[in-house]
């Protein structure tokens, strides 16, 4: 009787999520699939948007992600490996994961007001996607760590005594041992940060801008592919069709990288529990 | 391995380096908070911080009545809006992590999950753009105008589900296979099982996954500057269109100058300290529930 | 092995090119009204198929950010869709590049052709709250304003008189498309924005009408010949020590050679 109950409760509030899922999904999938082929991901933007393609707004887009990947990875790993060792009753632990916490909570829009500031007018980095970038890496900053220190975590201690029992050093056994173990974390983080940082526009429109031309270096202004489909859905008279292109083009690429993503870390799960 | 530590020890430099990068990470934070408070230190100093709630309203760039920075209704609709969506969210999220744990078949169970992380992957503009197109039209036919508290609270709701949702079922996941099948042994049915020993047991990452989607959900911006309708009062029913904090610095931010500007970035962070509150409070709960499990 | 050989050459003679062009090209950035940057996207685009040697950016940001800029120095040009405070008018040099009226909008199936203007002005403060009170269907309006800082709210401001706490909005939008889309989706709205914009829309298929002002049809016409009684000017703003791309890319501008590009805008081109 209870287990009927339970089941019918969560079968019907499954139903509500996926039916509000395939709603949303499906208004963007009708929309915007008869606009896209080759041509229009290949070619420049024409007339703000509302012809031609959307070539450069992908490499800037990439680019930004670039950017911000290769500045918060390596800092977020040195930070994470320091959280999965610290003592939670230690006041230094406590202290950079409740600022972490905090940090992830700061709105978007505010660390675009932040990274504006800093990056664009103190440091004279100006509206670039190397602005942009950074801006992002703050802000995905806690998400990363976050996920990364669960997969350090993950790490049985034995294996950490075990190492220590060996002799091994300190930055042997980081090497050896924990990155590798962690890794199925740290690519869960790097999927989160990518999703994160992606569908970012409020901390854009303040740091890499809107030119939409294909950039020559990071220094130059690059507009993303969600300030795109804000300034078509907001900003450009007749632009709701391309808008919807462009949206489905960001949900799909977001959800190749995702699912790739999540086949590889269970491969690399199994490849590990399974030789030896 | 040797105690006394020589001045090239690579694990002395590893552990100093690795310390550095933490604190840098943590310091990010401060440097946030001090660069808001440098900004809205002009305007702090006109009407000090009382005005913020006293003020008749909120009129930032009226020249006759010299400014008026009353926050108390975006505060509310800031705080309706979130509330809402995590009304919303919550049990439908929490029900959909035990539906892929312990109802569905293990096949549908994934395949639902993928579902999830997908919507996770969704960007907030297009939540916001399929609200404004789809959604407001349909509630306005019901109640106009349509863009108000409950537009913004379903759309925020949908956005934060995912979160709530994955957060949950990977703590689902965490609940030792010892415990579950002790349970079973007792002779728990499957529904007990889910709702008396594992729930409970991953309490800790519900409740965390919870705090984040309310913090996402008082801070999103581009969804809610859609569908909320953005009218600066303290909404007397779910119908009624609001403004949120977060709404109003994109709104007005790039047209501010002045005290007005100054009062966003104070807006930021009353914002910010917002979000420490939450955090403060989920780790009071923390400590509470651990002193509760310790005593028995 | 000799393709390789070949693509490297090709690449690295790339590479070269960049650098050297690098060096020589000048970079003009304008900031300001969203209303103007789509206009000013294609003028700058033109100027650098016929000069390459000049780059043209153009963020938007707002009309205030977009004078402040000019001001300041951190744009070479500014973009405004408002008239200067005179604070903000000391030390700039302004140029009119086109005008644009300020229309009120009704969805397509709104049996109300006209309002006067004290129907128009009761209705935003609140005093007419049905359709049925100005010969409409019994629908309750729903009146919707901009927000604070928006060009058009001045404009709105300047032409009845009213304070903005007067203002009883039933919704607020910010960007135009916004309100053009809350439009779309209720019957029973009302807006005010540019006729630029709202023509652009209308073409494309959009359910909006125009209403006419005091008697005066609102098209790019009546504001091309002066006659429609809510417009304003989009303008241009520089410094006194322009820089001599930034000189060139502003003559460009203000010249009949992008006349097509404004009118494509449906805004009407200074002459």
């Amino acid at each position: 009787m209870g287990d009927r109950l339970l089941a019918g409760v969560c079968w019907l509030a499954a139903g509500i999520v996926a039916g509000g899922f395939a709603w949303l999904l499906g208004d963007i999938v009708m929309n915007g699939l008869g606009q896209i082929n080759l041509m229009y991901l290949l070619m420049p933007v024409a007339d703000a948007g509302r012809a031609g393609g959307i070539g450069p707004v992908i490499v800037s887009t990439s680019l930004i992600l670039v950017v911000c990947l290769s500045v918060s990875l390596p800092l977020g790993l040195a930070t994470a490996i320091v959280l999965s060792e610290a003592d939670d009753e230690r006041w230094f632990g406590r202290l950079v994961r409740r600022s972490l916490d905090v940090l992830a909570g700061v709105p978007s829009i505010v660390f675009g007001l932040f990274g504006y500031a800093v990056f664009g007018l103190a440091l004279g980095l100006g509206f670039s996607i190397l602005s942009g970038g950074l801006t992002l890496a703050c802000m995905v900053l806690p998400i990363l760590i976050r996920s990364i220190e669960q997969g350090l975590r993950a790490v049985p201690i034995d294996i950490r005594h075990a190492a220590a029992a060996l002799g091994m050093q300190r930055w042997r056994t980081l090497v050896a041992v924990l990155l590798p173990a962690a890794a199925p974390g740290v690519l869960v983080g790097v999927v989160l940060g990518i999703g994160r940082a992606a569908a970012e526009t409020a901390a854009l429109l303040f740091t890499s801008g809107y030119v939409a031309r294909m950039p020559d270096s990071l220094l130059d202004s690059g507009r993303s592919l969600s300030v795109h489909i804000f300034d078509l859905a907001l900003n450009v008279a007749g632009g709701e069709p391309r808008a919807y292109a462009a949206a489905l083009v960001l949900i799909v690429a977001l959800a190749v990288v995702n699912l790739t993503a999540i086949s590889l870390s269970e491969r690399l799960l199994s490849s590990r529990i399974n030789p030896a | 391995m040797p105690a006394s530590a020589s001045r090239l020890d690579p694990d002395r430099l590893l552990t100093g380096g690795l310390r550095l990068c933490a604190a840098f990470s943590a310091a990010l934070l401060i440097l946030v908070v001090i660069f808001l408070l440098l900004q809205a230190g002009p305007v702090l100093d006109a009407i000090g911080p009382w005005r913020l709630f006293a003020d008749d309203g909120w009129f930032p760039a009226d020249t006759a009545a010299a400014g008026q920075f009353s926050i108390v209704a975006l505060l509310a609709g800031s705080g309706a809006v979130a509330f809402g969506a995590t009304v919303l969210a919550a049990p439908l999220a929490i029900a959909s992590a035990v539906f892929c744990r312990f109802v569905a078949p293990p096949r549908i169970g994934q395949l639902f999950r993928r579902m999830l992380e997908v919507l996770a992957g969704v960007p907030s503009v297009v939540f916001g753009f399929w609200g404004l197109v789809v959604l407001v039209p349909l509630i306005n036919r019901w109640q106009p105008p349509g863009a108000s508290v409950l537009a913004g609270a379903l759309v925020l709701g949908l956005m934060i589900l995912p979160t709530i949702a994955l957060l949950a079922d990977s703590a689902l996941r965490s609940v030792p296979r010892a415990t579950l099948s002790a349970a079973a042994a007792l002779g728990l049915s499957r529904w007990r099982t889910a709702l008396q020993v594992a729930l409970p047991a991953a309490r800790g990452g519900v409740v965390t996954g919870i705090i984040l989607g309310v913090a996402r959900a008082i801070g999103e911006t581009m969804a809610v500057l859609m569908v909320c309708g953005n009218v600066v009062q303290v909404p007397a029913s779910v119908f009624e269109p609001v403004r949120t904090l977060t709404a109003n610095i994109a709104l007005e931010m790039a047209y501010a100058y002045g005290d007005h500007r100054s009062a966003l970035f104070l807006t930021g962070l009353v914002l910010t300290l917002l979000v420490i509150a939450l955090v403060l409070v989920a780790e009071l709960g923390r400590g509470a529930n651990a002193r509760r499990t310790a005593h028995g | 092995m000799l393709p390789i050989w070949r693509l490297l050459l090709v690449l690295s003679a790339v590479v070269l090119a960049a650098c050297g062009n690098g060096q020589t090209t000048t970079t003009v950035t304008l900031t300001g009204s969203s209303t103007i940057g789509p206009v000013m996207t294609e003028v700058a685009r033109r100027y650098e198929a016929a000069n390459p040697t000049i780059r043209v950016d153009v963020q938007t940001g707002g009309s205030s950010r977009g004078i402040q800029d000019a001001r300041t120095g951190l744009a070479d040009i500014g973009m405004s869709s408002r008239a200067l405070k005179p604070a903000e008018a000391e030390g700039a040099n302004q140029h009119i590049l086109a005008r644009d009226g300020v229309a009120f909008l009704l969805h397509a199936s709104n049996p109300v052709d006209s309002l006067s203007d004290d129907q128009l002005r009761d209705i935003y403060l609140g005093r007419i709250s049905n359709w049925q009170q100005v010969g409409g269907k019994d629908a309750p309006i729903t009146a919707i304003s901009r927000a604070n800082g928006r060009s058009e709210l001045n404009i709105f401001q300047d032409y009845f008189d009213v304070a903005e706490r007067q203002i009883k909005p039933d919704l607020i939008a910010g960007e135009n498309q916004q309100g053009i889309k809350l439009v779309a989706g209720n019957p029973d709205a009302i807006i005010y924005m540019s006729i630029g914009t709202a023509e652009t829309d209308q073409q494309a298929g959009v359910p909006i009408k125009l209403l006419p002002l005091a008697g005066v049809p609102a098209s790019s016409q009546t504001v091309a010949d002066g006659s429609f009684p809510m417009s304003r000017v989009l303008i241009l703003v520089t410094r006194d020590d322009l820089a001599p791309a930034a000189k060139q890319v502003l003559d460009y501008a203000l010249s009949p050679a992008v006349h097509d590009l404004i009118e494509a805008q449906a805004f009407v081109p200074a002459r």
